[in-house]
């Protein structure tokens, strides 16, 4: 008798799971079926922020780590300081190329389309304003266009928010750790067409107001700048 | 009255000292070598002292401290053992208000510009020019 019940027992609990789990299946179809939300005021998933309302906050600190083990963990696979740079510019490359046509959805309504900007001075505000906004929650420093050159443009930042917390050692002071943000940048010129390639360079003087002042430079094709016109 | 920080040592888990910084140009300058033993030998007597803790107290091993202030009548020294090890030393003067502040403070500037530095090695001498600049204008500024 003591045995038998278990035996009762033993098979009852699996009917019941796969009853609850028959019980789920049909459920699924219908949200399947349903396709994109889409509520009342007409916004899709990719007109919202990631986090759900305006106010949150992703860690500083969090980012902080992740992003110095990236460095750690290019520098154990690179052979100098220009390599470090090469992959870290590699790293920002495809999140420019994801930003660009986000952050031209979210600027634009339906009955004002935002553009892709196809000349350089728009692309270079795009870049120094809507996208340093989207990133660090406030605009780059400056835009200069070089003199000496007509393909060089320069944007400047006088504190890289990936450089807050990172010191570079004497033996490797070349070394401008935002060659992600300047990849970032690559990927977005790159994006709109006008193929550049984009360095980090640290221009701030020790002791001064702004140590950690960083140039980013921007060296566009031949072609996009015989496109542009003559100067 | 002056209130005053005179110096300020980190010590890593193993007992090495890791930083030393003065904050007041009148103090007598020591020799590298002898801030090296004193690293030590307090390591070694936070140990002694954290296992002098009466057991009748029913205290369990974890939770027992070590030494946490030695005070002189020209000095006070203040020590905070993190939970990884690490000890930061401050030397104060001997009636300074708030020191746990200054301490706390301290310890947030490392966990910032040391910690969050991909550049350095745990455990290693710091030499973090961050860490530096922003200790300085802290200490100048309060």
């Amino acid at each position: 008798m003591t045995t038998a019940s278990p035996a009762q027992q033993g098979p009852t609990p699996l009917a019941s799971s796969s009853s609850i789990q028959q019980q789920r299946l049909p459920q699924q179809p219908p949200q399947q079926h349903a396709g994109l939300r889409t509520p009342s005021n007409r916004k899709t998933i990719y007109d919202r922020n990631l986090n759900r309302t305006r106010t949150a906050e992703l860690s500083r600190a969090s980012f902080a780590y992740l992003f110095g083990e990236m460095v750690g963990y290019a520098q154990k696979r690179v052979t100098g300081i220009q390599d470090l740079e090469r992959r870290l510019n590699e790293a920002g490359y495809p999140l420019g190329q994801r930003l660009l046509p986000l952050l031209l959805l979210r600027s634009s309504t339906p009955t004002h389309p935002a553009p892709r900007p196809i000349r350089i001075l728009p692309l270079l505000q795009f870049i120094a304003h809507t996208l340093w906004r989207h990133l660090f929650a406030r605009s780059a420093d400056s835009i200069e266009s070089s003199s000496t050159n007509n393909h060089e443009y320069m944007i400047s930042d006088n504190e890289p928010l990936v450089n807050q917390y990172i010191s570079v050692p004497k033996e490797m002071s070349q070394l401008n750790c935002a060659a992600y943000v300047a990849g970032i940048i690559e990927g977005v010129c790159c994006g709109v067409g006008c193929k550049a390639g984009v360095s980090a360079h640290n221009a701030g003087e020790q002791g001064g107001l702004w140590p950690g002042k960083t140039v980013f430079l921007i060296r566009f094709d031949e072609d996009v700048v015989k496109r542009e016109g003559t100067k | 009255m002056q209130q005053v920080v005179y110096s300020l040592i980190i010590i890593n888990k193993a007992g090495g000292l890791v930083y030393n910084r003065d904050f007041n140009n009148a103090l007598n300058k020591v020799s590298v070598n002898d801030l090296l033993v004193l690293a030590g030998t307090f390591h070694g007597v936070h140990a002694i002292t954290k296992s002098l803790t009466p057991s009748s107290l029913g205290i369990p091993s974890y939770q027992r401290t070590g030494i946490e202030v030695l005070e002189s009548s020209h000095f006070r020294l203040t020590c905070f053992p993190t939970f990884t090890g690490t000890k930061f030393l401050l030397f104060t003067e001997p009636h300074q208000p708030n020191v746990d502040v200054i301490i706390r403070k301290v310890y947030e500037l490392y966990a910032d510009y040391v910690t969050k530095n991909p550049f350095y090695q745990l455990e290693m001498p710091i030499r973090c020019e961050a860490f530096d600049r922003h200790l300085m204008t802290y200490m100048r500024a309060r």
